[in-house]
């Protein structure tokens, strides 16, 4: 480093003296004020500390147990007491409250007003959609469904979080637990898999991409290929699943299903609070390829929650795909 | 349209975005991402306050093709700007300042998922500041709530998997309690926009039909949300989660995740309730004698505590029984107290949050009092940054903490029943405090005897040079609690505005 000053001149500075300062090792106190405390930690052998650990816990569990503290025995009973006390009274008090709303299905309750009656009169002119609770969802309140599907994501990134297995060791040790619960070639378990995991996957893909036309949606039809996927992990183990299904199908997967949705959602919200022409067709009601974004959107939320349910099923069992 | 007015939808979705592109990245890249969106959404909220500020009134944004109760709709104000600015910076300084903590706590091959809880977990804080829709609120108050379980456990010991347990429970009745409330409001009123059932909740108290059901919805989503922001009795959750969480994870959550709840709140007296017919119902006075009560029950808590994280986690109880005493002053002044010290708390507990953990990783990483003996002088910025951030939270002028003890102590005056205990019970915490915050800076900064310290491993002094970003982030956050002790006039004159606007 070039200085003007030399290091004796420099030391007289005060900069040296705050940089000093800075990093502790000035004399920060005179010697009369320093303090004789004891050790921060006695220092003791191993043995010792073990036992005066070892005492400590027994000290604690005899506090905490109900055997010898009958203070902490009345305690529980009480607490216990009040608690289903207090459970039944909140059930009582909202039981009486729900006595004052107003009857399901009178014609002049509040909740028939304006909303509903746009949604059903113009709802397939508006989005396309036949099934009116998909326009709905996936249309009118888009926003709200794209939180929800950022919610599955969430629960599945907060499952990998606790589940993922960080060590290789671990993970040879799951797998091989994993192989001793499983019962391993079940003719019968393989032999319907065989036959049924085409259908029921057939089906969830119908289901999410007929979500406009008929009841069901990304939702449901998610739910169904995730509930084939474990059946066919179930009859043939890991090794076939993971030729197609690894963890960098599910970031690539749930990454894409995603951004896609991220990126028609803000296209069409920006269009649209921009009193923009967004240039989507809607189609003809009831045709396959109708109903603008929906379709689309509907096979990424499909997507989303078909391999959040697959990869809660894997973390559970294994920790690892 | 100006496209500044498309400005908080960009910073949610940007926020909402960011989540699943870390979840593909390495962890390092996950971490400039994030950094670089936060910091985006920073200067976007303040580009669109300075333009509220300049046009002087509240619009409201179209979320699709359909307008409002059709479809969704966020709305912003200065309040609503100013909020998503603040929580941008106090995360951000978070984030970077426990990165160093990060890489010995959590494994590096799921940093990336720290990152997508982190970008969630803002644009959830985002979406419920801007939301003018009761069931978005919800949607979001579900990420908040999952992603701060996430950023709990992340840590994956035993404490903190069983702390984040215990706050899910405990956050889950909260957000029954809320959706309860919500369903039972949409019963009575047949919309979810705050302005549309605003107007019919004055219709329904003109009319004097359904007291009780409204009553029992106004409790609900009171108490589902005072669980969530853990208001006294609700508290159990809380020292756990906060005090043996990752440090950035401890300060989000302490000073942003409970703020946003704590906003959503204020938003459903002024905007879907109505301050007056909230003033009217007994819920406020159960948050009013609940916020006191937290006051000195929390402090006494942190003052029994031998950990000094978990002391700060208690101090946060009573610092949001001073939120909840403003609010429920049920006055103008009272709420802009509550609102300032809600700043003025997020500033600092964050900034107390870093700086505790500076010093005891000088201590040998133990949290206890005899340890941390001498450890100011053995890591100078966080010694200072400690005692600044005490100073502040006991209430020392040129610190934000003082302003904010000013204006209850002012609003208090205005009162008439409520004067005296208010009074009595500000002073008694303000005492508290200074027994355990004082007690902990005269503990770091009395010399310890030379010869035991040097010699132990773990015990050397750090200097600031070694660690430059953890240095810089706790200047930032002490330049940012004088700036807010210091310019308290304009920002309270700000929350006057914001608060006019809501109505």
């Amino acid at each position: 480093m070039s200085r003007r000053k030399t290091d004796e001149e420099y030391k007289k500075t005060r900069a040296y003296r705050f940089f000093r300062w800075l990093s502790g090792e000035d004399e920060y106190y005179p010697d009369e004020t320093r303090m004789d405390m004891d050790l921060l930690i006695p220092d003791e052998d191993e043995s010792t500390l073990l036992e005066r650990m070892k005492d400590k816990q027994l000290a604690k569990e005899k506090a905490y147990d109900e055997k010898t503290n009958s203070l902490l025995r009345i305690f529980n009973k009480l607490y216990r007491i009040v608690a289903v006390v207090f459970c039944i009274m909140l059930g009582a008090l909202l039981v009486y409250n729900a006595s004052y709303l107003p009857p399901v299905g009178a014609a002049d309750k509040a909740t028939n007003n304006e909303v509903p009656a746009r949604y059903i009169e113009k709802g397939i002119e508006e989005t396309g959609a036949v099934n009116i609770v998909t326009g709905m969802i996936l249309d009118y309140r888009a926003f709200d469904t794209f939180g929800e599907s950022n919610v599955l994501f969430v629960a599945t990134i907060t499952v990998l979080i606790l589940l993922r297995l960080n060590k290789k060791e671990d993970l040879d040790k799951a797998e091989q637990s994993d192989h001793g619960y499983e019962p391993k070639n079940d003719v019968i378990l393989q032999t319907v898999a065989k036959f049924l995991v085409p259908i029921i996957i057939v089906f969830g893909i119908y289901v999410i991409l007929n979500g406009h036309l008929s009841p069901g949606g990304g939702f449901s039809g998610g739910a169904i290929i995730g509930a084939g996927l474990i059946l066919y992990l179930n009859a043939f183990g890991f090794k076939k699943t993971e030729r197609f299904f690894t963890e960098k199908t599910y970031k690539w997967v749930s990454f894409g299903a995603l951004t896609t949705y991220c990126m028609c959602k803000a296209y069409s919200f920006f269009c649209g609070a921009n009193h923009l022409d967004s240039h989507i067709p809607l189609g003809t009601p009831g045709a396959i390829l109708s109903s603008g974004l929906i379709l689309i959107l509907n096979i990424c939320v499909g997507l989303v929650v078909a391999c959040t349910m697959y990869t809660f099923y894997v973390m559970f069992r294994k920790g690892d795909f | 349209m100006e496209l500044v007015r498309n400005f908080p939808f960009f910073s949610i979705m940007l926020a909402m975005f960011s989540g699943p592109v870390c979840s593909v990245l390495p962890g390092k890249a996950a971490r400039v991402v994030n950094a670089i969106v936060i910091s985006i959404v920073a200067i976007l909220s303040a580009v669109l306050l300075a333009f509220l500020m300049a046009s002087g009134e509240s619009f409201v944004f179209m979320m699709g093709h359909f307008p409002a109760p059709w479809g969704n709709e966020i709305r912003a104000g200065v309040l609503e700007a100013g909020m998503a600015l603040f929580f941008s910076i106090v995360m951000l300084l978070s984030v970077l300042g426990g990165i160093k903590k990060l890489f010995d706590e959590v494994v590096v091959s799921k940093h990336n998922l720290y990152y997508v809880l982190v970008g969630l977990m803002l644009s959830s804080l985002l979406a419920l500041v801007y939301t003018n829709d009761l069931f978005t609120a919800y949607v979001f108050v579900e990420i908040n709530t999952i992603s701060a379980c996430g950023l709990i456990m992340i840590r994956e010991n035993g404490r903190t998997i069983e702390a984040a347990v215990r706050y899910m429970i405990m956050s889950l009745i909260g957000s029954a309690m809320i959706l309860l409330g919500i369903c039972v409001l949409y019963d009575l009123t047949g919309h979810l926009l705050m302005s549309n059932i605003k107007e019919q909740v004055a219709l329904l108290v003109a009319d004097g039909s359904y007291p009780e059901p409204l009553l029992c919805t106004i409790a609900l989503m009171s108490v589902g949300l005072a669980i969530k922001c853990a208001l006294f009795p609700f508290h159990a959750w809380l020292p756990d989660a906060y005090g043996y969480s990752t440090v950035s994870s401890a300060a989000i959550l302490s000073s942003l995740v409970s703020k946003g709840y704590i906003f959503l709140l204020i938003k459903i007296i002024y905007r879907v309730i109505g301050f007056e017919i909230y003033r009217g119902s007994g819920v406020i006075d159960v948050l009013f004698i609940f916020g006191l009560a937290g006051m000195i029950f929390g402090s006494v808590s942190a003052i029994r505590e031998n950990d000094v994280r978990r002391m700060i986690a208690y101090s946060s109880v009573a610092q949001i029984g001073y939120i909840f005493m403003g609010i429920g002053m049920g006055t103008q002044f009272g709420m802009v107290a509550a609102i300032f010290h809600m700043l003025s708390h997020a500033s600092t507990k964050s900034l107390l949050f870093i700086s505790a953990i500076g010093l005891t990783d000088v201590s040998d990483g133990s949290r206890k009092f005899g340890p941390l003996t001498g450890s100011g002088y053995r890591n100078r910025i966080a010694g200072l940054a400690f005692a600044v951030g005490s100073l502040s939270m006991v209430g020392v002028p040129l610190f934000s903490g003082f302003i904010s003890k000013l204006l209850f102590a002012e609003a208090a005056v205005t009162l008439t029943g409520r004067m005296l205990p208010v009074l009595i019970v500000l002073g008694i915490s303000t005492i508290l405090n200074a027994i355990y915050f004082m007690k902990t800076v005269i503990r770091i900064y009395t010399p310890v005897d030379e010869v035991n310290r040097v010699k132990k491993e773990g015990y050397e002094p750090v200097h600031m040079r070694q660690v430059p970003l953890y240095g810089v982030v706790l200047c930032a956050f002490v330049i940012l609690n004088v700036f807010l002790g210091v310019m308290s006039d304009s920002i309270v004159n700000l929350i006057r505005i914001g608060l006019d606007m809501f109505a």
